[in-house]
């Protein structure tokens, strides 16, 4: 074997390796570019974010405008603090809400933003001012008994005002 | 006698252990005598890449093939289990978590092994068969310098890029199978890979892992043939251990690594 | 002559473990003199090719180089010392991923800093002086056995040594490319003054062209002398190994614990 197509060889070797990893990366790890430059962050206060991860999109209508990059317990007042990276394009006004939503029924849980009507946005390091938390299936299912409960009492009470009423 | 009986097996595993521990032992000093005489394999490294051609290059076939295949099964029964709970779309996520985490670094090391890894201790093994190791020896070149360190820097070098490789063709077989084949839509297939996956704790942390095995099953792999008994029995049992360890090392150390790392 | 050795075993003795294969050697080497080491098979000569190379150490006695014990030298010292010496193998250990060319270029590219004209130069050199210019480009896959041992040699004299060690250079040779080596090995010892030691049990070939000879059995010196003694010598075992009979002071049979008739289960029937 020659030495020249050896080198050639182990050259275009090294360069399918190179090109996997940058392929790895780029399209399938999807390295956008989080960089100082093109981002800036807000921080969103719940009293409960749910299943919501680090690296969870966030999106406004659908459009995934950033992702979640921290999250944390506020110890002072026990809520979770979580920290979004938007992307520099897209501002959001100073009344924008935010909420915890989930794609699907078993899907991911994401953090959408509802542009609010004011003139002024949303500076960087900002808090959004107007959140609701995620829905928690238990909870919810709770919730559903409780009142289903209490109409039912209300409907027994209702029974027995009306035997009461009649002779 | 009675008692003799009773007694071999026990004698027979502190005996298998005892020479476990030793050829540890002996694998650790190999691997510190490898570094040792590292000098020349980089200061040459003409030898080190006429021994990545025979690593590498002439496994690119059977990763490509293994790699796209791999990657096809895992779309066809990915979709099979996922469509049940109607998740369908997660399929790219799906695919890729499982070549960049565990398939595509795993799988890559085996083939590796039995690929590479046997013809490098076969190589070396009947180069002390025939005498080569010891003339070079008396021709004043230390075989370990000139023989054993290149093939070992090719291991290493070759391994982390067949991986990447495995995984890139895997992935190209998943798409096959759920976009071209199933239907799914591209963007979902793409986006929710791209989603899931995380540049270092799966793609890097999954390289990280195949540099691990190709240290590992290369140290095997030239340490046998170093050891082998210099007779072609000797040399082909030499090859079968190769094999065999490297197999099982690769997942034992695949669990190791996978708990530290995840 | 024998005043200025080049070579010389100080009562060495070597064994693996309890099993003494050498014992209590002494013998010299005198600097340009080609010396024939016999004896029969397993009888410890090429162990002796070893101690000289260091490829293993005594575990008694010396073993002098010009001078410098062998058996002491660091690993350092010990490459200094196997630069000086070339040694040809049983069946010739060419590197057999390397045509011919580049075997016999090895010591030269791995010890110098020539330039590959140079390299080109001395190999075609050192394959003339073998006979087989021309073969550069052949693997050793495609050589007889003659030939290959003839490169072999090519490339134990590339770096012109001082010390030669021939490991069997005549076993498994057809007559004629027997006596092209013998010829070779003598050739080669006067033409570069070499001190050589060659390992052989090949008597005649060997007689004719070594300088003297040193017989070894059961690990110590049976006999010595030049040709010509070793010939008109009355020993019976020296005439016995130099007439190949069968049976005589080194016995046919293996010394066996058992009786035949014993090993048959026939004793006592």
């Amino acid at each position: 074997m020659k030495r020249s197509i050896i080198d050639l060889w182990v050259g275009i070797f090294v360069a399918i390796g190179l090109a996997s990893v940058t392929f790895l990366a780029l399209k399938v790890a999807n390295l956008t570019p989080q960089g100082d430059n093109n981002s800036y962050t807000l921080i969103a206060e719940f009293d409960n974010i749910g299943g919501l991860k680090v690296k969870a999109p966030v999106k406004s209508s659908g459009v995934v405008v950033g992702r979640v990059s921290n999250i944390e317990l506020d110890t002072q007042r026990y809520v979770a603090r979580a920290t979004l990276t938007l992307n520099d394009q897209y501002h959001f006004s100073r009344d924008t809400s935010a909420e915890i939503l989930t794609a699907g029924l078993l899907g991911e849980q994401y953090v959408g933003l509802v542009q609010g009507g004011e003139e002024e946005n949303l500076k960087p390091g900002d808090r959004v001012q107007l959140t609701s938390s995620a829905l928690v299936l238990e909870q919810l299912i709770g919730k559903f008994m409780t009142s289903f409960a209490e109409g039912n009492n209300k409907a027994a009470a209702a029974d027995a005002a009306a035997a009461e009423t009649a002779p | 006698m009675m008692l003799d009986n009773l007694l071999a097996p026990l004698r027979h595993l502190g005996h298998s252990s005892i020479n476990a521990i030793w050829k540890l032992g002996m694998m650790s000093r190999f691997l510190l005598a490898i570094l040792a005489h590292s000098g020349q394999s980089l200061l040459r490294f003409q030898l080190t890449i006429r021994e990545v051609y025979f690593a590498g290059v002439l496994s690119l076939i059977i990763i490509v093939v293994s790699g796209l295949f791999v990657g096809m099964v895992l779309g066809l029964q990915g979709y099979n289990t996922l469509s049940r709970f109607g998740s369908a779309d997660a399929l790219g996520a799906l695919v890729a978590l499982s070549l960049l985490r565990e398939l595509g670094p795993v799988l890559a090391a085996l083939l590796f092994a039995s690929r590479s890894g046997s013809a490098m201790t076969a190589e070396i093994g009947l180069m002390k068969a025939t005498e080569q190791l010891e003339a070079m020896s008396v021709m004043a070149v230390d075989p370990v310098a000139r023989v054993v360190a290149p093939r070992f820097w090719a291991g290493v070098i070759s391994m982390p890029i067949l991986a990447a490789l495995f995984n890139v063709m895997g992935i190209f077989g998943g798409y096959l199978v759920g976009v071209v084949m199933i239907g799914l839509d591209e963007g979902t297939f793409w986006s929710q890979m791209q989603n899931n996956v995380d540049l270092h704790s799966d793609v890097i942390n999954g390289l990280i892992k195949s540099l691990f095995f190709g240290i590992a099953v290369t140290l095997i792999a030239v340490f046998e043939g170093f050891d082998a008994t210099p007779t072609a029995a000797g040399v082909s049992s030499a090859t079968t251990r190769t094999v065999v360890t490297s197999a099982l090392v690769i997942l034992a150390l695949d669990f190791v690594l996978t708990a530290f790392m995840f | 002559m024998q005043n200025d050795s080049f070579i010389e075993f100080k009562h060495v003795s070597f064994g693996y473990g309890d099993r003494l294969i050498l014992q209590d050697i002494s013998l010299k080497i005198g600097r340009g003199q080609l010396v024939a080491i016999m004896g029969g098979s397993g009888s410890g000569k090429t162990t002796l090719l070893r101690l000289i190379s260091g490829q293993i150490r005594a575990q008694q006695g010396q073993v002098l180089v010009d001078g410098r014990d062998v058996g002491r030298m660091n690993q350092r010292e010990l490459y200094q010392h196997r630069r000086r010496m070339g040694m040809l193998f049983q069946f010739g250990a060419l590197f057999t991923d390397l045509p011919v060319f580049d075997n016999v270029a090895f010591p030269i590219r791995e010890h110098t800093s020539l330039s590959p004209a140079m390299v080109r130069d001395l190999v075609l050199m050192k394959l003339h002086a073998v006979g087989l210019r021309g073969t550069e480009s052949l693997m050793p896959a495609e050589l007889s056995g003659g030939m290959s041992r003839r490169i072999a040699l090519a490339r134990a004299i590339a770096l012109d040594p001082q010390i030669m060690l021939y490991d069997e250079p005549f076993t498994g040779l057809d007559p004629i490319s027997l006596a092209t080596i013998a010829l070779l090995i003598k050739k080669l010892s006067d033409a570069l003054g070499t001190s050589a030691v060659m390992v052989t049990h090949d008597v005649h070939k060997s007689l004719e062209i070594v300088d003297y000879v040193y017989f070894i059995a059961g690990g110590k010196i049976a006999a010595a002398g030049t040709p010509d003694e070793v010939r008109a010598s009355d020993s019976p075992w020296v005439h016995q190994f130099i007439h190949g009979e069968a049976d005589g002071p080194v016995h046919f049979a293996y010394p066996a614990q058992q009786s035949l008739a014993g090993s048959f289960g026939l004793e006592g029937a």
